[in-house]
């Protein structure tokens, strides 16, 4: 007797959905849409008690508490409150609009100036080595919150690749799906949305790639299946959705960047005595709290200055 | 049903005027009650309050044209009370920011006065509404008999200023400021004396 044993992520013959509920997908979708508007009353409130709840739990290794000790800001705040203009552009635009992005099947290619150029799968991703990092996080607004991610190290992950001595900066790419985002039909921004960090400053211990918060997997809103988390630079460079990760000789271009080049820089570190130059940068509001807090120079993580040594940080913002 | 007589229609001017102004602000009012004003209130009171400062006084801005081209009265006698319930929203705006964002520090104010334009310009425009609220009652208007009207011409440009403040400080999504400010220009447009332009000579005077 042949006995087959399954790798755990391995689908079985009957849990293949059948290509005609497959290619129907969208009316049956609309069906779900139907009835879920007919349950949003009730289904509000049952979220609002337990919140995040649909979300799947992760299996976290280590746990390291980098925010000073600071209060960790509420799921609710951070799954509710944030940036990601593909989704809209009203801070509580991506909770209610996000819900289009399908992040299964997901892959990331990751190529470049690289010996092992590739792809990955999330599903991989997900099985192991994932660490729980407590951050502060701060827009380039001026809020911010303390979130728990979860996720590995990206210098690890990067490490994988193989990248030769060309490898001098990496660029991120996020999905670019009218479909699934609605909200880049408008010329709000250039899409793709693009984000790139220097070599170093990617394989430095903080930045992570990020795949959970909360001990739970990213909900949609906040950038799921998988995106970056760079507690020491304005929020936008954490970029969401990834699909593309590649090694690059040259500074890659930035979406923002390219946006407008005077207001936001490649950099983009945190740093109270460089203004933007519509707002001040001294000072944040920390979801939750009704009063500004000094702003913390490169967020709070000192130990990054080293990457900058020499650098006029008022020029290079 | 009886078509209302004159004082039943001005009656329900009032009534319309009167909701606009103090409707947001109930609303408002049962948000901060039921703590139901998202992750970060200070912003959302802010920001409503900036919304409504607009509205109202692109309302305020739309009773002339609405008087010539209906005929009616009412939206004269109604405009006041607009432009006044636009300044209460201008003043409920202003104090959020200096209590919260500012925590009543006069030295901060003047800092964000002299570096952020957008600043700049929203206190102007709170500033040019300030003598027309002042002077809004019907004993000023009599003592100060034709340069009344001069002065309360103000209001353009203070609309003009609290939409390009707006306009100023969005990051990227143009749509809503560029919307009234669309709104503005076809207000502002409106008064301009087409008809002398069209023709090449200058207008006659009109008397307000």
């Amino acid at each position: 007797m042949l006995i087959r044993i399954l790798p755990p992520h391995a689908l079985r013959e009957s849990e293949v959905t059948p290509e005609s509920i497959y290619l129907n997908r969208r009316r049956f979708l609309g069906g779900l849409g139907a009835g879920a508007a007919a349950l949003a009353l009730p289904l509000a409130a049952g979220a609002a008690e337990a919140p995040g709840a649909a979300l799947a739990p992760l299996k976290v290794g280590t746990r390291r508490e980098q925010a000073g000790g600071e209060k960790v800001s509420d799921f609710d705040t951070v799954s509710t409150y944030n940036n990601f203009y593909e989704f809209g552009t009203d801070k509580d635009d991506p909770a209610r609009n996000a819900h289009t992005l399908h992040t299964r099947p997901w892959t990331v290619v990751v190529d470049g100036e690289c010996e092992a150029p590739g792809r990955v799968d999330i599903d991989t991703l997900l099985a192991g080595g994932l660490e729980e990092r407590i951050y502060r996080h701060r827009c380039v607004e001026a809020w911010s919150i303390v979130v728990p991610w979860v996720g590995l190290p990206l210098g690890g992950f990067l490490k994988r690749y193989k990248p030769t001595s060309n490898a001098r900066y990496v660029a991120f790419e996020t999905l670019y799906d009218p479909k699934q985002m609605p909200d880049t039909r408008y010329g709000v921004l250039d899409w793709p949305y693009l984000e790139g960090l220097r070599i170093d400053e990617a394989m430095h211990p903080l930045t992570m790639l990020t795949v959970g918060m909360y001990g739970k997997v990213l909900p949609n809103q906040n950038g799921a299946p998988l995106r970056l988390t760079v507690p020491w630079k304005y929020g936008f460079k954490s970029i969401k959705s990834i699909v593309r990760i590649r090694f690059v000789a040259t500074q890659p271009p930035t979406t923002w960047n390219r946006m407008a080049a005077r207001e936001y820089g490649f950099y983009s570190n945190v740093n109270p005595h460089v203004d933007h130059p519509r707002w001040s940068q001294a000072k944040e509001r920390r979801l939750g709290e009704l009063f500004k807090r000094d702003t913390l120079m490169f967020n709070g993580y000192p130990e990054v200055a080293s990457l900058y040594g020499g650098m006029d940080l008022k020029k290079n913002y | 049903m009886a078509v209302p007589g004159p004082k039943a229609r001005l009656w329900l001017w009032r009534l319309a005027a009167w909701t606009a102004g103090l409707a947001p602000l109930l609303w408002l009012g049962a948000r901060v009650l039921q703590s139901r004003l998202g992750a970060n209130p200070v912003e959302f009171l802010e920001h409503r309050a900036g919304d409504w400062s607009l509205r109202l006084l692109l309302a305020t801005l739309a009773m002339t044209p609405l008087r010539r081209l209906t005929g009616w009265s009412e939206p004269i006698r109604v405009r006041r009370l607009l432009g006044l319930w636009a300044f209460f929203w201008i003043c409920l705006h202003f104090a959020i920011y200096l209590t919260f964002d500012l925590e009543g520090s006069p030295a901060a104010l003047a800092k964000d006065l002299v570096k952020r334009t957008y600043i700049t310009i929203g206190f102007a425009a709170w500033l040019l509404l300030l003598p027309l609220a002042i002077t809004s009652t019907q004993g000023w208007q009599r003592r100060l008999k034709r340069r009344w009207a001069q002065l309360h011409q103000l209001v353009y440009a203070a609309a003009l200023l609290g939409v390009l403040h707006y306009l100023w400080l969005v990051k990227a999504d143009l749509r809503e400021p560029l919307l009234y400010l669309a709104i503005l220009v076809v207000l502002l447009g409106w008064r301009l004396p087409w008809r002398g332009i069209l023709r090449g000579h200058s207008p006659p005077r009109r008397t307000t």
